[in-house]
């Protein structure tokens, strides 16, 4: 593959309740993403926006922010799902041969909207959405499921969110900086068997960008470009009683496949930073098994182990994660964006000590149906 | 269309009652040009620093120039009908249910002052005096809450 | 430095006004099976599939992983992408990026909607501003109602003009099976006839002036799916793919009332830059079909111009010409076009599709009866947003 990089990240910060507007957000980020590049929008050559017309409440959701994205007499498109789609596709238009740069920004406001209506909304409407099944439920059944699999009780979930949130306190962007313990989790409201609120993402407002570049485009900026070295993106099957919701087969393809393009033969030991999707706690130590970093129902082995803390062998969520900010779409990208800041060093207080080759993931549907994945290096 | 549907009656599933609300946020300069239009029938736009172009409604960001803006400047609540067009057909307003009258004129106003134009109903659906170019002036509302709907409609000045 | 790519296959389902017979998946299923048959391939050949309509026609949220099952992607990478009436370019851009990337080699894109199931005006409605379009708004219809009076204030262009465009379609429509539209009365009778008719009709009813029935395009539930293949492997797919030459968008505005009435200004950009990339000078004489997205008759006229085939004023005398009929210099919309047929998430990719059949020489009892190298396709939707492809026969260098 031809070489691609990321050269600039913006990100603004996550909040319960942001009174900026769509265009507001999306202008922050992108102007961040292309300061912090140390360009303008004349170097970028075209545009993905991200964006989700149930979010929004408006079905072409990216005409509410297209010029906010800077649109004006560009090539421009729009991706409906996680930011780390959004890179992908806006990588794939870099490598084309038609442009050497692309600016991808995405936007989520939870706060104007009802998050459970909303992801009420995935499901199927003949079969499953009036039983009222919404993103939190069908965890809940999912995290039921792999806890059972692999005989893991409700604490030792409780585990990733008492490490996320504390993580987030290094993180001035993170909406849920919290010190709490596994005690804490236990004792908050229970919202849906075994999931309870501490084991949740909250909701959230938020917005972020990148600016990627190729080796030619990269010239344009003045950020020493962190290359991506391997990609891949798989989706399993929809309706939920058709593929087993503990079973990672999807991540697992998505994960080889980035890591074959990379070069990464053992992801412990080659990886230094890895930011995955932990939309609930249970989420992490499942992810783990999926990306390889422990073996099929070892995940909560390893979560407990500690190789996954701070100081850690393989730091996870230094960012405090998905359970600490969840701006849905953007999240993703805001993985791909803490990925690029550990590499650079530039992760202040959240820093993973030399850090040179990061992974970021992200997913898309209930229950984790379609990943995405990024190893990127320096 | 295979062998097997037929004789076999073709279902829909009905959303019902479902509905998804919302609650935008208007943002600072929207939500100034709104208590204006409110408090004092006024009407405001926003000036880009770079292009001079001015906004109505107002927003944060010129698209030509992608620069931000800040710079309110007051509009006239007179302009000209750019263009327009007669509706024969119903019109439900999503939020209140509203049904315009049919038939109704419908344009696009360039408020003197600005360089963006503002699509409203008019108060005439007469073919002669419904036309581009036509001078037109703002009519609000005698009770109004903070909405584009405080304006009533254009009236057609002769 | 980006691979060459091309259209190996082409598949759509029939379009109609509602298609109870399916569901959304079914509908899916129904086109990426036409198209993988097309193409003489199975699921298994595709690496990667990409997917668009506009959500709230069907009230879904994810489609992507929603059709899953339907659209092939159990254990495929799959992403969607939407962009309002757009969508089915957007989807076709997707695709081709996939295989220009160098990262994939036959993908599948897929575009589709069942209007049917929403009410169409009441989904479209939130396509503007919540705060400041929505509650004065004139209906989809408006937008194009004043862009026709304007056109007609300045040019003195008349409601039979528009007409004359309307009625090309509906007769090229009469050539495809799968269009939704088949006015079957217009059958043998000159265009001419048929145009006095619908300006004199007491039933073609006047929906916002200029614009009456017969100058707008149905809603239609339908789907549409086109392989794209990498070169070196397209070759080995098709007889004749069909190359993408060039392809550019311009999405300019976001407000109805930002539009520039007089030139539909974000076309003339993006076919300007598609032009340049292709070394194109003379589209009128180098463009040998297109298969343009016109919602409404009078686009037929000024856009045209807008492309430019011809100046400011001119789009009229083209179309009485004959020139844009089957058996013109340049044939539009030999398939009958959006104002045949208008799934709306498939609408844009069927203009490709149906673009690259001619190209192929697939396209049976609606293909143009010359040598067709450059089929010229494009996508609309929103504010005036363009999105346009060129096909060709000769693989670009």
């Amino acid at each position: 593959m031809e070489k691609v990089a990321i050269v600039g990240v913006g990100q603004t910060t996550y909040e319960r309740r942001k009174e900026d507007t769509f265009d507001e957000l999306v202008f922050e980020a992108a102007t961040k993403a292309l300061a912090d590049a140390g360009g303008g929008i004349g170097d970028i050559d075209n545009i993905v926006t991200v964006s989700n017309d149930f979010w929004d409440g408006r079905t072409i959701s990216s005409m509410g922010i297209q010029d906010a994205a800077g649109s004006w007499d560009k090539d421009i498109s729009t991706v409906e799902g996680d930011g780390t789609f959004g890179v992908l596709y806006g990588m794939m238009r870099a490598l084309s041969g038609s442009f050497e740069t692309t600016l991808v920004v995405s936007h989520m406001k939870g706060s104007e909207a009802v998050m459970n209506l909303i992801t009420n909304a995935i499901f199927d409407p003949i079969f499953q959405r009036s039983l009222g099944i919404d993103a939190t439920s069908s965890a809940a059944l999912q995290a039921r499921l792999y806890m059972e699999k692999i005989k893991a009780s409700q604490e030792d979930f409780a585990l990733a969110s008492v490490k996320n949130h504390k993580n987030a306190m290094n993180n001035p962007n993170a909406q849920l900086p919290m010190d709490i313990s596994v005690d804490d989790v236990m004792k908050s409201k229970m919202l849906a068997d075994p999931l309870k609120m501490l084991d949740c993402s909250p909701i959230s407002d938020g917005a972020a960008a990148v600016v990627i570049a190729t080796e030619k485009g990269a010239k344009r900026f003045k950020k020493s470009p962190v290359w991506i070295k391997g990609v891949g993106h798989v989706s399993d099957a929809y309706t939920l009683g058709y593929r087993d919701l503990a079973s990672t087969r999807a991540l697992d393809a998505a994960a080889s496949k980035a890591y074959k393009m990379a070069g990464i033969k053992d992801p412990m030991k080659d990886l230094d930073v890895v930011e995955l999707y932990d939309a609930y706690s249970y989420m992490e130590p499942l992810w783990y098994e999926g990306l390889g970093l422990a073996k099929e129902k070892k995940g909560v082995e390893l979560l407990k182990s500690g190789a996954t803390a701070m100081d850690g062998d393989l730091p996870v969520n230094p960012s405090g994660g998905v359970i600490s900010a969840h701006p849905v779409l953007v999240a993703g990208m805001t993985r791909v964006v803490e990925g690029v800041l550990q590499l650079r060093g530039e992760a202040e207080k959240r820093q993973v000590k030399g850090a040179k080759t990061a992974l970021a993931h992200g997913i898309n549907g209930a229950c984790g149906q379609s990943h995405c994945v990024f190893v990127m290096g320096v | 269309m295979t062998e097997k549907n037929e004789g076999i009656e073709l279902l829909t599933i009905g959303s019902g009652e479902a509905f998804q609300p919302f609650n935008w946020s208007v943002g600072r300069y929207g939500s100034y040009f709104l208590k204006e239009l409110k408090d004092n029938k006024t009407f405001y736009g926003v000036k880009c620093p770079k292009c001079g172009k001015v906004y109505v409604p107002p927003r944060k960001v010129c698209g030509r120039c992608y620069v931000a803006m800040d710079e309110l400047v007051k509009v006239s609540d007179e302009g000209e009908v750019a263009v327009c067009t007669i509706i024969q057909f119903g019109f439900v307003d999503p939020s209140t249910g509203y049904q315009q009258p049919v038939p109704y004129g419908y344009a696009f106003i360039k408020l003197d002052g600005a360089d963006t134009l503002l699509p409203f109903f008019l108060d005439s659906t007469d073919p002669e005096r419904v036309k581009v170019g036509a001078r037109v002036k703002a009519v609000f509302e005698d009770k109004r809450t903070g909405s584009i709907a405080d304006i009533k409609h254009f009236t057609i000045l002769d | 430095m980006g691979k060459k790519v091309a259209i190996v296959g082409f598949g759509q389902t029939y379009q109609r006004s509602s298609r109870k017979d399916v569901n959304g998946v079914e509908l899916i299923n129904e086109a990426v099976r036409a198209a993988l048959e097309d193409a003489e391939l199975t699921i298994n050949d595709i690496d990667a599939i990409v997917i668009g309509n506009m959500d709230h026609f069907e009230g879904v949220n994810y489609v992507d992983c929603w059709s899953a099952e339907g659209s092939g992607a159990v254990m495929k990478p799959i992403f969607k992408v939407t962009t309002g009436g757009t969508t089915g370019t957007t989807v076709a851009m997707c695709g081709y990026y996939h295989v220009a990337s160098g990262m994939f080699d036959r993908v599948l894109a897929i575009g589709w909607e069942k209007n049917s199931e929403s009410d169409t005006t009441g989904a479209i409605v939130t396509a503007f501003h919540p705060v400041w379009e929505r509650t004065r708004f004139g209906g989809a219809i408006a937008g194009l109602a004043v862009e026709a009076s304007k056109y007609m204030h300045n040019y003195g262009v008349t409601e039979r003009d528009g007409a004359r465009v309307a009625v090309r379609e509906r007769l090229h429509a009469l050539n495809n099976p799968y269009s939704q539209l088949h006015q079957d009365w217009m059958k043998g009778m000159e265009p001419e006839q048929i145009v006095d008719l619908l300006v004199t009709s007491e039933q073609n009813q006047m929906l916002a002036y200029p614009l009456r029935m017969s100058d707008m395009c149905p809603r239609t539930d339908g789907a549409a799916a086109v392989v794209f293949a990498s070169e070196g492997v397209a070759e080995k797919i098709a007889p004749t793919p069909a190359w993408v030459i060039s392809t550019h968008n311009r999405h300019n505005y976001v407000f109805l009332g930002d539009i520039n009435w007089d030139r539909n200004d974000t076309l003339e950009a993006a076919a300007k830059k598609v032009f340049e990339d292709a070394g194109i000078k003379e589209p009128l004489k180098e463009i040998d079909v297109c298969e343009l997205y016109l919602p409404y008759s009078y686009a037929g006229l000024k856009w045209m111009e807008s492309i430019g085939f011809c100046g400011p004023g001119e789009g009229p005398k083209l179309v009485w010409d004959g020139v844009t009929d089957m058996d013109g210099e340049l044939p539009v919309n030999p398939s009958g076009g959006v104002m045949s047929s208008n799934p709306i998430g498939a609408t844009a990719i069927l203009r490709v599709g149906e673009g690259a059949l001619q190209v192929m020489g697939k396209a049976g009892d609606r293909q143009v009866p010359k040598d067709v190298n450059y089929s010229l396709c494009t996508g609309f939707g929103g504010c005036n947003w363009a999105d346009v492809m060129l096909l060709g026969k000769k693989k670009p260098s």
